[in-house]
């Protein structure tokens, strides 16, 4: 089947091909379970983990957003599944264990709400009569009935609602058929009958459970002047308005010619995108604000560092923090300690009083931790602090060669011998206390 | 905590073997310098102890182990027995000393070399099992399924209840050629069993279509602009790839070796197909 290829090249830009956040066992007569962990069960040659179906229901569309390869100007080649074929596919899939779930989408046919019906109807086959207990993460389209809407939610573990440019302003440029009302109408929708579920599923054991992975979006980076501050704004203010689950960050890869887009050679901004998945780590599992990350002044990430050395090396008040004493929202808050290795300390020291070498084995990341902490009141013996030492150890090399083929241009500007210009001004008064 | 003694314990490479193990080094105060399965072969030139494997003493070692220290840990010597750590039973008898004598606390003592080189062994072969919740590739042979794995470490019983729950209509096979078991799963009851070999028969045409729809689909998904084989290969060690229809052309008769490979499965495979219906 043809079909498929085109319908996964059209779908591939889309990223949220998680399978994460629902747990669900078997059913006698049935097909499948899902993993709260989430399984990925292959990686693309980009590196990008699949673990479900990606396709669309049919790549034609109305739209004719500027940004998208299925928008309706560009003479790409068409196809269209039937409900019943969805189905096929994913039982024979995952029958063999190839995927976790179906991931469906579809371009616009004839208006949001004929669409929202089909991938119902594709749903309701694998639900109801294939018994599919597996994952599905569905599109809400937006523009359709709300009613049309509540019924697919039910039918899926995950719906999101793409807000793909992170500005009204940009969406009028490139999108106009969309509105930043049309997406966070559905979104707010899909929110609401969360929460009503959760209230009902107090009340009633059996109510069926809508959208039970939550809901996720993803945005387009590099596609349009925004900045990463606004990004990372409009991405801490969505996690809180509408308790999204995942945020998903989308490197522009041109694919269609247009004078309002970046030119075709443009390479995709893996680096940036990079940068702002991390910020995303930040805010969800760190206890970061946007604002602290970013300002108006600073609003994009430096390619050279992290966000969580940059912002260390900014706020040099908070350092060094005792390992042995520390708080487990400060320990989080130190360059080389993840969320792993601050449970590690917490639960080791416990047991005994930890030094250098201990850290070492939990897995923390001396070479970048040693500026920022103490053990026992003590500096690591033998550290040196010099503005080239801290940045040359706090800089991930790994992660600048696998991105510089992209960031040449913007690379350049930081050759080695310009590393005391890096915008990092506190790092030369940067001094650990003893 | 024992006098050392010049001596390498052997024993038949059971769980309960390795427990019986213990129990001996208890009995007589010592600690031997290595212990081997006699699967292992003698490498070794020392003179070697062979250990009964005695169920009562088994037991009476195992029930210790959540009593005096805790049953995350005898979770944690299970899996360790499981994983794929060179020297794996030095490293659970130090583990075990460690924790009779201090107790549940030994579960915190993670800066401890042997309690960190544990839970490094158990995280990796959690590790590799979670890996082969999504590697396992089936092949559909009519009403059974099969698929063929070659992991370093023990991974069958860690995802055992995952494919048996997720295909708890299905009578299906997963052979692991490292160890020589197969996970055998029908409708309502599942064991792990022992299996010399055994070699998949060649796919019909409904089974090479869907494998080479799959490799469409997965040659399509990928982003030629953001190509990076070294984040896949990081991702997806190298390692699986030969049991994966979407990285070597899809038929298992495309792979390198398959005829030679095939004489010898005739006979086994048949006695299998019995098995499995």
């Amino acid at each position: 089947m043809e079909k498929l290829e085109i319908l996964t090249a059209s779908a591939k830009y889309d990223v949220a091909c998680t399978s994460s956040g629902s747990s669900r066992k078997s059913q006698p007569g049935g097909l499948g379970n899902a993993a709260s962990m989430g399984i990925c069960h292959s990686f693309a040659a980009d590196g990008r983990c699949i673990s479900l179906l990606k396709v669309l229901m049919t790549n034609g569309c109305v739209y004719d957003c500027a940004y998208c390869i299925n928008r309706k100007s560009n003479p790409v080649r068409r196809a269209a599944f039937t409900p019943q074929e969805i189905a096929d596919v994913t039982m024979q899939f995952y029958r063999r264990n190839y995927i976790e779930g179906l991931f469906l989408s579809s371009g616009i046919m004839r208006n949001p709400d004929y669409t929202t019906e089909q991938l119902i109807a594709a749903l309701e086959l694998l639900r109801n009569e294939y018994k599919f207990n597996g994952y599905i993460h569905v599109k809400a389209i937006p523009g359709a009935d709300d009613a049309l809407l509540s019924r697919l939610g039910l039918l899926a573990d995950r719906m999101s609602v793409n807000i793909e440019l992170p500005s009204q302003e940009s969406l009028d440029r490139l999108a106009p058929d969309k509105s930043k009302q049309s997406i966070l109408k559905p979104m707010g929708l899909i929110k609401n009958k969360i929460t009503e579920n959760r209230s009902d599923l107090v009340k009633y054991n059996h109510a069926p459970r809508f959208a039970p992975a939550g809901q996720s979006t993803q945005m387009i980076v590099g596609a349009t002047p925004d900045t990463d501050y606004q990004i990372l704004n409009l991405t801490e203010g969505l996690y809180r308005k509408y308790g999204l689950k995942r945020i998903f960050f989308s490197a522009y890869t041109p694919v269609v010619e247009d004078s309002l887009l970046p030119s075709l050679d443009t390479k995709p901004p893996l680096l940036r995108e990079h940068r702002l998945y991390q910020a995303d780590w930040l805010l969800r599992f760190y206890g970061f604000e946007a604002k602290e990350l970013l300002d108006e002044a600073a609003p994009n990430f430096n390619p050279l560092l992290d966000p969580k050395c940059s912002w260390a090396i900014n706020h040099p008040e908070h350092f060094p923090v005792e390992v042995n004493r520390a708080p487990y929202e400060m320990l989080l808050r130190v360059p080389g300690i993840g969320v792993r290795s601050a449970q590690r300390i917490l639960k080791a020291r416990r047991a005994g009083t930890l030094d250098y070498p201990a850290l070492k084995k939990l897995g923390v990341v001396l070479k970048r931790a040693q500026f920022f902490i103490t053990c026992k009141g003590r500096p690591l013996e033998g550290l040196k602090v010099g503005e080239h030492t801290l940045l040359r150890s706090l800089m991930s090399g790994h992660e600048l060669a696998q991105f510089r083929q992209p960031e040449v241009e913007q690379l350049s500007f930081f050759s080695d011998t310009d590393l005391e210009s890096l915008p990092v001004a506190a790092a030369s008064a940067f001094r650990i206390g003893v | 905590m024992f006098a050392t003694t010049p001596l390498a314990y052997t024993y038949d490479g059971s769980f309960e073997g390795f427990l019986c193990c213990v129990f001996e080094s208890y009995q007589w105060k010592q600690t031997p310098l290595a212990i081997h399965s006699d699967a292992d072969g003698q490498a070794l030139l020392l003179e070697s102890k062979w250990i009964d494997t005695d169920s009562v003493k088994a037991n009476r070692v195992l029930r210790s182990i959540p009593l005096k220290i805790s049953p995350k840990a005898e979770e944690l010597v299970r899996k360790g027995f499981w994983s794929s750590v060179p020297d794996k039973e030095m490293l659970l008898l130090n583990f075990l000393y460690l924790g009779f004598t201090h107790g549940p606390k030994v579960m915190d003592m993670l800066a401890d070399d042997t309690v960190n080189a544990l839970l490094k062994a158990v995280h990796l072969l959690n590790r590799e099992s979670h890996h082969y919740m999504g590697f396992v590739r089936f092949t559909v042979y009519g009403p059974v399924m099969a698929a063929v794995i070659e992991p370093l470490g023990y991974v069958l019983p860690v995802i055992q209840d995952h494919f048996c729950d997720r295909f708890q209509g299905e009578s299906f096979m997963i052979y692991d050629k490292t160890h020589k078991v197969a996970l055998i799963h029908h409708p309502g009851r599942d064991a792990i069993i022992p299996l010399q070999e055994w070699i998949p028969p060649e796919p019909d045409e409904g089974e090479a279509a869907y494998r080479r729809l799959w490799q469409g689909f997965y040659d399509a998904i990928g982003i030629k602009e953001r190509k990076n084989d070294r984040q896949r290969a990081s991702m997806m060690p190298k390692r699986y790839w030969k049991h994966l229809p979407e990285m070597n052309g899809g038929l298992p008769s495309m792979r390198a070796g398959r005829p030679a490979a095939k004489r010898k499965a005739a006979e086994p495979k048949s006695s299998d197909t019995r098995q499995l219906q």
